[in-house]
């Protein structure tokens, strides 16, 4: 088994380019998660039943089913509603709406983490839901998410292989054309494997040397 | 009961309960209740725990829902359920009248400075402007004497101190109504005097109208103008300090402040 | 309009394709978590194992592991292995390659409970003479095996939810089995959608009763610290 390193380093360029479409397809997924994770969370301690049983159904829902099927029916269905999008769009939207429900757990676990006496006294100073929300309770429950939400950003970072299948050109996609096309398998493919190693590893590291920072 | 406090005839009282009863599952909290206080009275709520003393201070402020009766403070009635939150550009009408309350566990927000702590409401809900929540703000922590330690975090400061920034936290938004919900009980024996210090220079200089849950018998001598004993969601007893501490007629009243050692 | 016969066969026709599917897709997903149970325990007292080569090995494993994701390993072993003379069936590349992915997770959980209970077990456990190995057979594991199950469930969940992966090497699974469908019927969108619904009619019975033995587990701890 021979592996070519003149041509590893030939196809680096056009890995690179499907690289850079990753990283840009989880980063706006990483956002739109966070923002429905907390619509998500909100709707779910609402006192409106009908809110509550629909955010419950939706997080039902997106964690019991695979991602991979999510995103073909979001990549059909979308155009059969009239909106058509390009493949990136529905991939982050895929993303997005996918780890929203996982970060909506995420947030429920922090909201319900700020004491009772917070939310008493926002109340006792005749704070509305908006500031109460915004300058007393998200503050204080952000920061023990913050380790949690590195974790679904590494994670979603990883899973973006998923959206090759809905044609999206990423680092994976990549790696498939190299290798469909010359027959060389080992080169694209570790190359690729490489730089997913090179990303999530020391991401990882640095989030768990942020967390040990700030506990200290 | 006699009342040695008569309020002046045309005055409407500040705050009233009617008939109030509050449930808790299968247990009555607060059983039909009346109460009527004058503008500016200081009364002190003293009695057994359970007895739904910190209940009526939460009644009064809109924390708890009540299933009979009414509530008024101000002449505007407090909702019997909870009416969730104020959405901005609601229908809901601003806060007309204006009720602080200081709780046991201090509740400060650990994430804001002392001087942000006091300045978030008046900025808020107030809609004042920076400076003048901050000269607002600079007032009350003078007041409570914390002026030296505008930049700290609760985190930083010792119970009494968060206690006494709470108090100006409240007192931030000039209520006319101030409630104090077992201020003391949280706190170091050797704090407790500089909290009581504050609370009673408050009595002394403002003309509030001051509600105070406490087992410090002889600070509620001190500054109380009416005392109520409570027992089993019920005013018990009701007459002015000295009716009631010093020479109670009622003899659960005496077996309960002897229970306490105040007499 | 249901009833024509046109329309119960095709349903008919879908029903058989999709259960045939779904099918293996539960024989992958038991499979593999064998492999996840036994690795994780392996990685997990290699990592606790005294000797430092053992340690290293195992933290190299799960970080390498826990880096790429299922799919990068799938199609390694898929592509890559065959060139190295090693040939695997896309069932055994499909099993071990959800297995090992999910063990590196796995061996963390397993890992955590163990020290956990050792922490707080330590102290009686010197005092009583235990050896280790009776310590971690009598005392340990009864206990850590409880803490372990709800995480490990999760995890099964996620398990059966990401075999979805194998269809993308051939395997006809349930993933596998609507994309056939679908270049005979077209339908898309209602296949997929479908699809969607097998998985969580599947994966949501399991989650439940892994929510139902937390429950009991956590009910027995209040009782016990109580």
């Amino acid at each position: 088994m021979n592996f070519d390193y003149a041509f590893a380093w030939s196809i680096l360029p056009e890995l690179f380019m499907g690289l850079l479409v990753t990283l840009q397809v989880v980063v706006l997924g990483f956002l739109l998660a966070v923002l429905v994770g907390l619509v998500l969370a909100i709707a779910q301690r609402s006192k409106r039943t009908w809110l509550h049983r629909l955010s419950a159904g939706y997080l039902s829902f997106f964690r019991h089913t695979p991602l991979m099927v999510q995103l073909y029916v979001l990549f059909f269905a979308l155009p059969l509603a009239g909106i058509t999008l390009p493949a990136i769009s529905t991939g982050v939207i895929g993303l997005g709406l996918y780890y929203g429900a996982y970060i909506a757990e995420a947030y429920r676990g922090a909201i319900e983490g700020v004491p009772t006496g917070q939310w008493e006294a926002a109340r006792a100073l005749d704070f509305d839901a908006i500031t109460t929300w915004q300058r007393i309770v998200l503050p204080q429950a952000l920061k023990p998410m913050l380790p949690i939400l590195g974790n679904y950003l590494i994670g979603m970072f990883k899973e973006t292989p998923l959206l090759a299948v809905i044609t999206i050109p990423e680092l994976f996609q990549a790696a498939k054309q190299i290798a469909g096309m010359s027959y060389r398998y080992t080169e694209p493919y570790t190359v690729m494997a490489l730089m997913f190693l090179a990303i999530s590893v020391p991401t990882s590291l640095l989030f768990k040397f942020l967390e040990r920072r700030r506990h200290v | 009961m006699s009342n040695l406090t008569q309020p002046p005839a045309s005055a409407a009282p500040q705050i009233r309960l009617s008939q109030v009863v509050k449930d808790f599952g299968s247990t009555r909290i607060i059983d039909h209740l009346d109460l009527s206080i004058p503008q500016g009275q200081k009364v002190a709520l003293i009695g057994p725990s359970g007895s739904g003393k910190s209940t009526v201070l939460r009644l009064i402020k809109g924390l708890e829902t009540y299933q009979h009766g009414s509530i008024e403070v101000a002449g505007a009635p407090v909702p019997d359920k909870h009416t969730g939150w104020r959405w901005p550009g609601s229908k809901k009408p601003p806060v007309v009248h204006r009720v602080g309350m200081v709780f046991q566990q201090f509740n400060l927000f650990p994430h804001l400075s002392v001087l942000e702590n006091v300045t978030e409401a008046p900025l808020r809900v107030l809609k004042l402007s920076r400076d003048e929540a901050q000269e607002r703000a600079r007032e009350y922590l003078g007041l409570v004497g914390m002026s030296h330690k505008t930049a700290a975090y609760p985190g930083q400061l010792s119970g009494g101190q968060q206690q006494r920034v709470a108090i100006a936290r409240a007192l931030a938004m000039r209520p006319q109504v101030m409630l104090f919900d077992e201020v003391t009980s949280a706190l170091d024996p050797e704090l407790v005097g500089e909290v009581l210090a504050v609370i009673r220079s408050i009595a002394h200089e403002q003309q509030m109208t001051m509600l105070l849950v406490t087992h410090e018998m002889k600070f509620a001598q001190d500054i109380a103008d009416r005392v109520l004993f409570m027992e089993a969601g019920k005013i018990v007893a009701d007459g002015s300090a000295r009716q009631i501490l010093l020479e109670p007629e009622n003899p659960r009243t005496r077996r309960f402040l002897n229970l306490v050692g105040q007499r | 309009m249901f009833f024509d016969p046109a329309t119960v066969d095709t349903a008919g026709f879908i029903a058989r394709q999709l259960a045939s599917g779904a099918l293996l897709t539960l024989q992958i997903t038991l499979l593999a978590q064998v492999v996840v149970v036994v690795m994780s325990f392996v990685i997990a007292l290699m990592r606790l194992s005294p000797w430092r080569a053992l340690r290293w090995i195992a933290t190299v494993y799960v970080e390498i592991l826990r880096g790429i994701s299922a799919l990068v390993l799938l199609f390694y072993l898929f592509f890559i292995l065959p060139l190295f003379g090693i040939s695997l069936s896309p069932m055994t590349t499909g099993v071990l390659g959800l297995g090992l992915t999910f063990s590196a997770y796995g061996s963390e959980i397993v890992r955590s409970a163990l020290v956990n209970v050792s922490s707080g077990q330590r102290d009686a456990v010197k005092a009583l003479d235990f050896d280790s190995l009776t310590a971690l057979r009598r005392i340990i594991l009864p206990q850590a095996l409880p803490l372990m199950l709800p995480p490990m469930g999760n995890q099964l969940v996620e398990l059966l939810k990401t075999t979805s992966l194998v269809s993308l090497i051939s395997l006809s699974d349930l993933t596998f089995s609507g994309a056939q469908l679908i270049t005979t019927l077209g339908q898309q969108t209602l296949i997929w959608s479908i699809v969607l619904v097998c998985y969580f009619l599947m994966a949501w019975p399991l989650s439940w009763l892994v929510r139902r033995y937390e429950r009991h587990v956590t009910a027995w701890r209040q009782e016990t610290s109580s």
